[in-house]
């Protein structure tokens, strides 16, 4: 195997704008204000940045095609910007572009930001659209929650676990997520919730209630990266290294094959492997201190523990019921609030997630913030159906560790 | 020549819309409803069209061995889905008849039903030639016309060619007389509707023994012999009186299945013709007529092979299958027969690539999807690269029928949020028991208690979307729960 990205990039600044429902903001609002902040952060000038990959998944909603978009609304000087999509780990892709860029030399200084402006649709939800010629013919008519309500069926099929028992756990991971959230200035949703709230919502798609899927709202996010080397010549100190960037992608063994049981992610597992193999850690368990994953719907949050080998598999509810992923619990999940209390503007999502494990680990969490500041953290995006998708998995840490 | 009917089945939509919740929904405007007020009627689901009937009622009707016979497609109705663009060709590409096959829609009177019946015995005469003949009828209605609840939904199918089969011709006659009890003209969706008494009087009664006694002389057969007498007419006690008109036994005037489906519009005759097969026996005398701008008239005499010859489904199990429905709102919304706020989920563009569709046309109409040559392993859609991991072969693909292939449910869900003209959307991961899975839609689900994991399920060729900006629609297929109460007892 290659060696790898492990400690070759160094985060040099990273912004994030508020997210929620941005009424009277266009996308550009929202990408000058993570960027103003990022900028501020890693303390350089513009023109310093050499490169740019720019993140939107739903772009005909907003800002249309190309890289343009960010080049204009930034005035960047005719440097490089590339815009990528990739369903739900557009935010991630971004970042490993600007990561990469560096690593290879190509770049001292990039960034990747990421946008999306999703409430201009006139109606709450994701967006409703084409997937494809083709694909519109034979597709069931499946919706985001529709998609992932389906772990539930074949989790309990599989782990022989009663659907209330189910029904709980999920509960209480929104019901952390919320008191997350409501201590982030930054979230959309800031309302602490009641696990009573959350059972006895109304049902999107079965078994998934209302509280069990995340906001959808508008949002930017961005991070401007280099090598230590420059951001030690900076003046920067206790830098935050990039330990790995991967990412899975579903080759249809899950939609025609009988050898996926519907229960788990096969591009998280795969995704996570070789992650924690570029990283150098032997057991994810206890080297993680903080996990940043996709938590669009409940369910998802909770066979992503099993998945990212924090769990054992078939047991990520004990833990979640024990408390393991709460703010104060041993490897805490969304202590920002998560997707959850964000929402999803779906190219900002993964920067946002690594906004918060940047911010703990420097010790800016405000209110939020470990008791002792998280030496690695991961990141996890999840583009598509459980059936097919798109998994990243980012992992960054003190440099050294 | 000696020719015959050599497979027959129909097929009954589950839904049954209680009469009186009708005829009570309107009496404040028509209180004469009322008369109308009892029994039940079948009505389809919001993805069922005469079409998809047709196809069902073919796929009940016939054995695999059946299938390869085939070398013609008649489809009969008065409600196709298409004014141009063949729908028996859909029909065709959803059994995967292959190109080899003669194929017409017969519609335009409420007797094409038996037209279409008569032309493929006479092609059979003729050229020796098998020809399927199938039939759907789902006629809009306006609220508060009788026709509304006397009318049903439901398709039927015919295997025709030489040879007695089940039931052979004995005799027929057709007569045209251009007696407008009721019409359609281009671009309107309802009928417009005589008086009853009129077409009673001067149509059923005077044209029907006409056509009868013609048909009757053509096969040397007395009125007194006929042992089941099918005519279609929704009007109480006419078939009875055309029976004391024509010297046929009162006892041998069947059912008009009025109380348990409603009337099939053109291809009601054939309904009574199937249940008729269901229910005879060997060597009796049928007399099917049909009536619309004239009138046709046939008679078979069964043979022994109904002894074995019998649907997957007969009538009796599809109508004791029925789920009793009241809710007339849901009835008037998925025929459009109220406006309804769809929502703006709904407005999402389903334009169809006819490029696309061509192109496609086996894996989306017939299901074909793909069996790896290296491994055995069945995937669907056919791709390229086999889909199993420890093979991946290149260009090793043969074509799979994944259409009749027994499955059960790997994942499913009850989707409030994406738009479904009958919400909620109900869809999953289906398992195919020799190999294969797909993502399907599932349909005619009437209780979330129906769905578990590892449920059996079969497929059904419905209407996946429609496209009211242009007036097409798409098919495609859908997983639908086995009824174990019934489905096990009918052959595999």
């Amino acid at each position: 195997m290659a060696k790898g990205i492990r400690d070759k990039v160094a985060i040099l600044g990273m912004g994030c704008s508020k997210f929620g429902e941005r009424w009277n903001d266009n996308a550009e609002d929202l990408m000058v204000e993570s960027f103003s902040e990022a900028l501020k952060d890693a303390g350089i000038e513009k023109d310093q940045i050499e490169a740019a990959w720019f993140s939107t998944a739903i772009e005909e909603q907003h800002v249309g095609k190309s890289g343009i978009p960010l080049a204009m609304a930034l005035r960047l000087p005719y440097i490089p910007v590339t815009r990528v999509e990739n369903f739900c780990a557009s935010g991630s892709e971004a970042f490993r572009g600007a990561v990469y860029a560096v690593a290879s030399g190509a770049a001292d200084i990039a960034l990747a930001l990421g946008v999306e402006k999703l409430k201009d649709t006139g109606y709450g939800g994701l967006p409703q659209r084409s997937r494809g010629g083709l694909n519109d013919m034979y597709w069931s008519n499946m919706s985001a929650p529709g998609s992932f309500a389906q772990l539930a069926s074949a989790y309990q099929a599989k782990h022989r676990v009663s659907k209330q028992d189910l029904k709980q756990a999920m509960a209480h991971i929104s019901v952390k997520s919320h008191d997350n959230g409501a201590k982030n200035p930054k979230a959309h949703l800031r309302k602490p919730i009641t696990e009573e709230q959350v059972l006895n919502a109304p049902m999107i798609a079965e078994p998934l209630g209302l509280f069990d899927c995340c906001g959808v709202s508008d949002g930017s996010a961005c991070a401007i990266v280099t090598t230590p080397d420059i951001a030690a010549g900076l003046g920067k100190k206790d830098l935050i290294t990039v330990k790995a960037l991967q990412l899975a992608v579903s080759n249809g063994t899950e939609v025609q094959h009988n050898s996926w049981d519907g229960s788990y992610f096969m591009t998280t597992r795969a995704a996570s492997k070789r992650a924690y193999q570029e990283a150098g850690i032997d057991k994810p368990r206890t080297a993680i201190d903080l996990l940043e994953v996709h938590d669009c719907f409940s369910v998802t949050e909770l066979v992503t523990m099993e998945d990212l080998y924090i769990s054992p598999e078939g047991e990520a509810i004990n833990d979640v019921r024990d408390g393991f992923y709460d703010s104060d619990g041993k490897v805490p999940c969304q202590i920002d609030g998560g997707l959850k209390c964000f929402g999803h503007p779906i190219g900002a999502s993964g920067l946002r997630m690594l906004y918060e494990i940047y911010l703990q680990m420097q010790g800016r969490a405000g209110d939020r913030q470990r008791a002792h500041d998280p030496v690695l953290g991961l990141t996890h995006n999840l583009g598509g159906f459980p059936h097919q998708n798109v998994c990243s998995v980012v992992i960054v840490g003190q440099q050294g560790a | 020549m000696t020719v015959g009917i050599h497979a027959f089945g129909a097929y009954i939509p589950k839904a049954r819309l209680q009469r009186e919740v009708m005829a009570r929904a309107y009496s404040w405007f028509n209180p004469s409803l009322a008369s109308l007020g009892q029994g039940e009627r079948a009505i389809a689901n919001w993805d069922e069209d005469a079409l998809t009937m047709a196809v069902e009622a073919a796929r009940n009707a016939l054995t695999p061995q059946q299938y390869r016979q085939i070398d013609g497609l008649y489809l009969a109705s008065t409600s196709l889905p298409f004014q141009d663009r063949q729908n028996a060709g859909i029909a065709a590409e959803a059994m995967h008849l292959g190109n080899d096959l003669h194929t017409m829609d017969i519609t335009g009177s409420q007797r094409a039903g038996t037209s279409a019946l008569l032309t493929a015995l006479q092609i059979a005469v003729g050229n020796r030639r098998n020809t399927l003949v199938i039939g759907g009828e789902k006629r809009q209605t306006k609220a508060s016309s009788p026709l509304q609840l006397t009318a049903g939904d439901g398709g039927t199918a015919l295997l025709v060619g030489p040879g007695e089969g089940v039931a052979a011709l004995v005799g027929y006659a057709t007569l045209s007389v251009d007696f407008v009890d009721h019409y359609r003209g281009q671009n309107q969706p309802f009928d417009y509707v005589w008086e009853e008494r009129w077409v009673r009087d001067e149509g059923f009664l005077k044209i029907v023994p006409n056509a009868v006694r013609q048909a009757l002389s053509n096969g040397q057969v007395a009125a007194s012999e006929i042992d089941h007498f099918c005519f279609p007419s929704p009007a109480k006690r006419v078939a009875g009186m055309l029976a004391k008109t024509l010297g046929i036994s009162d006892s041998a005037v069947r059912d008009n299945l009025q109380g348990r489906t409603g009337e099939a519009g053109s291809i009601h005759a054939l309904l009574m013709l199937t249940h008729a097969l269901e229910e005879a026996t060997p060597g009796q005398l049928i007399l099917i007529a049909g009536f619309g701008q004239g009138c046709d008239a046939l008679l078979f005499r069964t043979t022994e092979q109904l002894l074995t010859q019998r649907p997957m489904k007969d009538i009796k199990q599809l109508l004791s299958a029925g789920c009793p429905n009241e809710n007339y709102h849901r009835y008037l919304a998925i025929n459009d027969l109220v406006t309804i706020e769809q929502g703006l989920r709904a407005e999402v563009d389903k334009q169809t690539g006819l490029t696309t569709l061509y192109r496609n046309r086996e894996m989306l109409l017939g299901l074909i999807g793909g069996r790896c040559e290296t491994c055995d392993t069945l995937q669907y859609p056919k791709s390229n690269l086999c889909v199993n991991p420890d093979c991946g072969a290149l260009n090793t693909q043969t074509d799979h029928s994944f259409s009749n292939m027994p499955c059960k449910v790997n994942s499913y869900t009850a989707d409030r949020l994406t738009y479904s003209p009958d919400p909620p959307a109900y869809y999953g991961m289906v398992q195919f028991d020799e190999g294969g899975r797909a993502m399907l839609d599932f349909t005619d689900i009437f209780s979330d208690s129906e769905l578990s994991v590892g449920q059996a399920m079969r497929l059904m060729f419905r209407v996946k979307d429609y496209d009211v900006t242009r007036g097409f629609r798409r098919y495609f297929w859908k997983a639908v729960p086995i009824d174990n109460a019934f489905d096990n007892n009918g052959k595999p």
